[in-house]
């Protein structure tokens, strides 16, 4: 079943940077699907269209559609608010906010008046134990959360994108600052989490696309270059210039 | 619970854009008022008075510009003064002191900024005008040049202040350029790292002019309040008056609505379109260093 | 010949430097000087009495507790107008404000609010406050007056501070479903609070010391008692010194040092308090 359908995605940004050139895919549910490519090839600007995060940003165009469960997000109707709720996000460096571990776990339920502290602290823990942070941190929640190391902050936001209990997790090379257990760490995180999420990640090498793809597409330059199942496209990649971007004769 | 979130946050919002456009209903508000009481005078009072040499207003004459050479000439005293020194202090400390020289320093001229110009009149009073007395053998120590002395200390701390913090923003790599190829490090202050700050430190200038045009109790009290034309050399040390301290002084026994009334109406307008052609010069500035910053930097 | 000009060079600035220091300490000894002549002076006039007491004999004796009162209170008239008002256009030209043209004006405008000189805006009151809403001489119209003054401190303050804050903050609240209005509510505003309050409590500074704006506006200088409304007038302390050093003869010098001094206390006390506040915030910041 496909989670995220998207139609004929056109976007340009006012300085002509990071655009998308008429993208179609499909994004299935419940597994770990991977935009991976040079820099600049638009996979973040797609990843922002997939929670309207592009609503903050200056955008020149912006055509086409994107279906999740089947309705266009891209509607001006839409409610994006219940959106952001619905499609998380981790972002490349871990911005966690000025608060205590525990604020930050219950900020988004806050947002949405959720006061009783049975269901909070439910959240708290069900997040935390998904990013695998829950035995680091179960006796400081609340310690600020400025107190964690880089992999520990880095977790702690994928907890917190979670507390929601979105049905998206957009992941915008999450691991780009860490070292390779804290990475290690995450990646496993992930393969328990497309059992009962959709995935979206954006890796920040081949690497790991690789590793963690259940299907992988490959962007150049604005441009959907090839989609395929992980283990297709990383085997036997049709195309040249994919073939050429995983060798690394570019990049 | 969807419907009462966005509401609120529309009120919100209007509340903080309706806040928002405060400034500029206020600076209308003051520019509105000023011209109703005081455009009246030019129906009321002639030209020819208005702008004759005499202002003695019990006997109707309203000439104003004794009142603009007294600011003027307290203005270009306080200028005179004031630059060296504010630029001096401004480079001395960013420059040329240790680091912990400067940490204590740099506080104390601020905390000088931050004195009111009535207390610093009481001292003009009470100490700078009887040593001017003495060292001109003057008949009073009340002059412009007591007042050009004080307005230059008030503007000195604002000068410093900004200054030296255009100064110190001054990237080091400047300075070690300029040492490396063998300058003197005063050369490098005034051949590089001055001429770099200098957006920031003619915005220093600008301010520092604008709070010594504006300024008025200070004057006030040190300048003798005589409405004599001060086009003479010999005037700095004669008393004067200015436009500011003519209007502090007088409007508290002036008749509401009479030709008095809208002529010290008139003079405060005049203030206010020479502060909005200062301030308008010197945010022009600072909008034209900021995008030459970015456009280096990028 | 080479020996020479190397020479000529470090001696320009030997002489320059030796110049410039000389500047900058005839800069810095009258500051010391203006502080330790008022303190000095000043110090022995103060007693419990000087601050607690009603004037006596026409001003020339007793207390300046009217003075006191009279200036604090305008102090939190002052803030009762321009700290919201204040704050909310901060949060607007911070938050919500796009870069175009109106932004542009209305930044015009503040930087021209703050370049007005304080007798214009005394001339401005007068004429709105006083006579034109016939609030006349009184606590009233006087702060409405210091506190339009105190605008562009308090905006320029606070936007700076809001803007400090992490753009990524905003980001991330975004992202997890907040409105514009829930992130500076829980999240940008009270990271900004401290630098916010500094900056109040310098334009508030600003605003106890002030002469003209207050001179025809609510300053009065023989009241018999304190003031019971916000539409009775009221003494001020600088108006107070004002008066008492150039119109009342055989005013004791002490009183008047005594009355500079505490001034000074109360304007330079306020400093002390937004640096505090400043420093310690720096200190707990968690970003």
């Amino acid at each position: 079943m496909d989670k995220i359908v998207i139609e004929h995605l056109n976007l340009r940004y006012p300085n002509g940077t990071e655009s998308l050139k008429d993208i179609n895919l499909k994004i299935p549910a419940n597994a770990i699907s991977v935009l991976f490519g040079p820099a600049g090839g638009g996979k973040s600007s797609l990843l922002r269209c997939l929670n309207r995060l592009n609503d903050l940003t200056e955008v020149e165009t912006l055509t086409g559609r994107i279906f999740l469960n089947g309705e266009n997000i891209l509607d001006p109707q839409t409610d994006v608010i219940d959106l952001r709720r619905r499609v998380g996000m981790v972002f490349a460096r871990p911005v966690v906010l000025p608060i205590s571990i525990r604020q930050n776990m219950t900020y988004s339920l806050e947002l949405a008046n959720e006061k009783r502290k049975s269901r909070l602290d439910e959240a708290v823990e069900r997040g935390l134990k998904l990013a695998a942070l829950w035995d680091e941190v179960k006796d400081r929640l609340d310690d600020p959360a400025i107190a964690l190391s880089g992999g520990q902050q880095q977790r702690l936001c994928l907890a917190r994108a979670l507390a929601n209990q979105p049905e998206v997790i957009l992941l915008d090379e999450p691991t780009s600052g860490l070292d390779p257990i804290s990475t290690g760490k995450v990646e496993t995180a992930l393969q328990e989490l497309k059992k009962d999420y959709t995935v979206v990640l954006v890796p920040h090498s081949v690497q790991q696309a690789a590793r963690t793809a259940d299907h992988a597409f490959f962007f150049l330059q604005g441009e959907l270059v090839e989609a395929a199942a992980g283990t297709e496209l990383f085997t036997h990649p049709q195309k040249k210039q994919t073939e050429d971007y995983i060798q690394g004769r570019f990049g | 619970m969807k419907k009462s979130l966005s509401w609120s946050e529309t009120i919100i919002s209007a509340v903080i854009k309706t806040c928002g456009y405060s400034a500029i209903v206020f600076v209308l508000l003051i520019f509105i008022f000023l011209l109703r009481e005081g455009v009246p005078t030019l129906a009321e009072v002639s030209l020819g008075n208005l702008f004759s040499t005499r202002w003695y207003p019990i006997e109707s004459h309203f000439g104003i510009l004794p009142l603009i050479t007294g600011s003027i000439i307290v203005t270009l005293g306080a200028m005179l003064i004031a630059i060296p020194f504010g630029i001096g202090t401004a480079v001395f400390l960013s420059e040329i002191a240790p680091r912990w020289l400067r940490e204590i320093l740099k506080p104390l001229v601020e905390l000088l900024g931050g004195l009111p110009s009535v207390v610093l009149g009481f001292l003009g009073i009470l100490i700078l005008s009887p040593f001017l007395r003495n060292i001109f053998n003057l008949p009073t120590g009340l002059t412009a040049l007591a007042g050009a002395l004080l307005l230059g200390g008030i503007a000195v701390p604002t000068i410093v202040s900004i200054a030296e913090d255009a100064l110190d923003a001054v990237p080091q790599s400047y300075r070690d350029a300029a040492l490396a190829i063998g300058a003197t490090k005063w050369q490098t202050i005034w051949r590089v790292t001055l001429p770099a700050a200098r957006s920031g430190v003619l915005t220093a200038l600008m301010l520092g002019i604008g709070r010594t045009i504006g300024e008025t109790m200070a004057v006030m009290m040190v300048t003798g309040n005589a409405p004599v034309m001060a086009v003479k050399l010999s005037s700095i040390i004669s008393p004067v008056r200015t436009m500011t301290a003519t209007i502090a002084a007088e409007m508290g026994e002036v008749a509401n609505g009479s030709p008095y009334y809208h002529v010290l109406f008139f003079i405060g307008l005049v203030l206010f379109l020479i502060s909005l052609i200062v301030n308008i010069i010197a945010s022009s500035m600072v909008f034209q260093s900021k995008s030459r910053a970015e456009r280096i930097l990028s | 010949m080479k020996a020479r000009t190397l020479l000529d060079r470090f001696m320009i600035q030997r002489l320059g430097i030796s110049l410039i220091s000389l500047v900058a300490f005839l800069t810095i000894v009258p500051i010391i000087a203006v502080f330790a002549y008022i303190i000095g002076k000043g110090a022995p006039a103060i007693s419990w009495q000087f601050l607690t007491a009603m004037p006596e004999s026409g001003m020339r004796a007793g207390g300046i507790l009217p003075a006191i009162v009279g200036t604090f209170y305008l102090t939190i008239g002052t803030a009762i107008f321009s700290v919201p008002l204040g704050i909310a256009a901060a949060i607007y030209l911070a938050e919500y404000a796009s870069e175009n043209r109106l932004t542009r004006l209305i930044r015009i405008a503040i930087i021209n609010l703050a370049g007005i000189p304080s007798v214009v805006y005394g001339l401005f009151g007068l004429g709105l406050f006083v006579l034109f809403l016939k609030f006349g001489t009184s606590i009233l119209a006087a702060s409405l007056t210091l506190s339009i003054m105190t605008l562009p401190v308090i905006i320029s303050a606070s936007e700076e501070a809001l803007r400090a804050v992490p753009q990524a903050f905003r980001t991330v609240s975004i992202s997890l479903g907040g409105t514009r209005w829930q992130t500076i509510r829980k999240i940008i505003l009270p990271q900004a609070l401290p630098g916010i309050i500094t900056g109040v409590i310098l334009g508030l500074e600003r605003a106890a010391g002030e002469t003209a704006p207050i001179l025809f506006t609510g300053a009065a200088f023989f009241l018999p008692h304190l003031p019971n409304s916000p539409l009775d007038a009221t003494m001020a302390l600088p108006y107070h010194l004002f008066v008492i050093s150039t119109q009342v003869p055989g005013m004791p010098i002490q009183i008047q040092y005594g009355t500079a001094l505490v001034l000074i206390i109360f304007v330079l006390g306020m400093n002390l308090i937004a640096t505090i506040i400043r420093s310690r915030a720096r200190a707990k910041r968690q970003w």
